[in-house]
């Protein structure tokens, strides 16, 4: 049963080869025997999930399913679960067990899926490397040294450890994209507003978006199909006609503009990742496509306009961490004053310590203008250029990451280094734009991913090119020895 | 752009994060770093340009002025550090 994609699990299901049950038992076997190596679980939710599996097999039995009833997911712990731990990867919320639910699993146990745990992050979320979590570092399935990429490291290594047949994560700078791409799987971020932010922890409130981490474009469009729309308590959800994701897999790529950056591939990029993913461009282009060179001339301007954006945002939200409604609070406090600041120095890490300092610098009187605003007039022109490309092209496909993983604590004490590998990916959040990444090859033994971004509201496009890149190469089917 | 200890230390206040003396300097270091890396920005001439605050121009929705909350108070206070009666408690704030 295991090593089956969500498609062919749903057959299984639908066939009564395999029950809910049995399925759900084999998952929670296997992460128990195999996750001590690589620590992508914060919770294995067994109980839980044995109990949906269960209600998913009756529901089943009573003639009454979706495409995904009774198929096995695992959850970023950033998504909260009502009464259960809900840690975003930090001390702070170590104790927290969510009083509500957030709407993306709210839909997805309407759909029937069945949820095997929580998966290990960065820290809020705020990370390139899954090395910043409370609970330990997630290694990566393909070289237990590396990192599996982050923030979304721990729902990645459980797709390609073989923990989970598909997980949700979410992307504020490429925390699913970026993963996907180090642990060779398939990610989705969707246009901005696509699915709801109820209920997951807010890290860049205008940057931050759920989707789907799965083996293939295909098991992600079911996957999305089940976590998108509009919903009321989300103020920045769009109330927009949700398609069915599905329905254009097929379709042929005969005609379909491609636009390469050559700001994509220039200094700093690995230049075996260069030839792999100019490589695969090729393939798609053999589909049918037609490849033109274009210019995003912003892109670099996308880390410093971002790393204002996204801590300034961040500051904002984690006030809220203050020791007095939830979470962690020091011993003994002197004074309101004293409880605050000894509760959140015990209760964030060092990372999330310095975007907080960051974003409060660049709000503070006297600052806002040439740090907040500045950045956010930078993010206009980032926009432009990308509506200014989708006149001419209908995607835009490069190298997800520039580097490969990297081993665990080597940018441990250099956060600009870090920051500088999301080079391609952090442009997509600042314009709000869907994008993709897809295992495309191998690099020195280790997967390289395809990133390709879509216009607002074209993730069916990328979900096509991406099942029709996987119908004539195989990358997507290779699993760590 | 440099920063000094004094303005780690405003910041860390102005953040209600305690930072200990002896982390000041790596603090200092860092966060210098940060600041160079993101002034690259100011090279850029964005007179005219519209800050873009959400990425799709959108803005904030309404909803009528009505009840639409039940009172979930004691399931909402049963995570919280310390609560009473109905009542967060923190350390006294008025002598």
């Amino acid at each position: 049963m295991l090593n089956k994609t969500v498609a062919e699990l749903a057959k299984g299901l639908e066939s009564g080869e395999f029950s809910s049950t049995e399925l759900t038992q084999e998952y929670l076997t296997q992460i128990k025997s195999e996750d001590s190596k690589y620590n992508s679980f914060i919770s294995v939710t067994e109980d839980h999930a044995l109990a949906q599996a269960k209600a998913a097999d009756e529901s089943r039995a009573a003639g009454n399913t979706t495409p995904l009833t009774g198929v096995p997911i695992a959850v970023k712990d950033i998504f909260c679960t009502q009464g259960i731990k809900t840690s975003c990867g930090s001390k702070m919320l170590d104790n927290f067990e969510a009083p509500y639910e957030s709407t993306v699993t709210e839909k997805l146990n309407a759909a029937g899926t069945v949820m095997l745990g929580k998966t290990n992050l960065d820290e809020f979320a705020m990370g390139s490397s899954c090395e910043s979590s409370y609970y330990g570092p997630t290694k990566n399935p393909w070289a237990l040294e590396k990192v599996p990429g982050g923030s979304s490291g721990g729902s990645a290594a459980a797709i390609a450890a073989g923990l989970a047949p598909a997980a949700i994560g979410t992307d504020t700078g490429g925390s699913i994209r970026q993963p996907a791409s180090f642990c060779g799987i398939t990610g989705l971020k969707p246009t901005y507003g696509r699915v709801s932010r109820w209920g997951m922890i807010a890290y860049g409130s205008s940057l931050d978006q759920g989707g789907p981490m799965t083996q293939t474009a295909e098991d992600a469009a079911l996957v999305l199909n089940a976590m998108a729309g509009f919903d009321s308590k989300d103020s920045t959800s769009l109330d927009k006609e949700v398609p069915d994701y599905t329905a254009k897999l097929s379709e042929p790529l005969k005609g379909l503009r491609i636009g390469v950056p050559k700001e994509f591939y220039s200094e700093g990029l690995n230049s075996d990742i260069a030839a792999t993913t100019q490589s695969a461009i090729k393939e798609i282009e053999k589909l049918g496509a037609v490849v033109k060179e274009i210019s995003l001339p912003r892109t670099e301007l996308s880390i410093p306009a971002y790393y204002i954006i996204a801590p300034a945002e961040a500051s904002t939200n984690l006030s809220r961490f203050d020791g007095v409604k939830f979470g962690h609070r020091c011993e003994d406090p002197v004074d309101l004053y004293d409880m605050y600041t000894r509760t959140r120095a015990e209760g964030f890490g060092d990372e999330v310590k310095r975007r907080i300092m960051i974003g409060t610098y660049a709000l503070s009187a006297g600052y806002y203008d040439a740090y907040y605003r500045k950045a956010q007039q930078l993010r206009r022109l980032i926009k432009d250029d990308y509506v200014k490309a989708f006149e001419e092209v209908d995607v835009i496909m490069g190298p997800t990451a520039p580097s490969l993983p990297w081993t665990i604590g080597a940018k441990e004490n250099d956060p600009v280094s870090m920051y500088l590998e999301d080079i391609y990916t952090l442009s997509v959040n600042l314009a709000g734009l869907p994008g993709m990444s897809i295992p495309c090859g191998m690099v020195d033994g280790m997967p390289v991913g395809l990133q390709v971004i879509g216009n607002y509201f074209d993730e069916s496009l990328l979900l096509n090119i991406g099942h029709q890149f996987q119908q004539a190469t195989d990358w997507h089917t290779k699993r760590p020895a | 752009m440099s920063l000094d200890r004094s303005d780690v230390e405003s910041i860390a206040q102005l953040a209600r994060l305690k930072i200990d003396d002896a982390e000041v300097p790596a603090y200092t270091q860092t966060l210098s770093n940060i600041l160079d890396l993101v002034d690259k920005m100011q090279a850029v001439d964005t007179t005219d340009v519209e800050p873009l605050a959400n990425p799709l121009d959108a803005t904030q929705r309404l909803r009528a002025d009505v009840v639409s909350e039940e009172n979930q108070r004691e399931q909402l206070q049963k995570v919280a550090p310390k609560a009473e009666q109905g009542l967060f408690l923190v350390p006294k704030v008025i002598e």
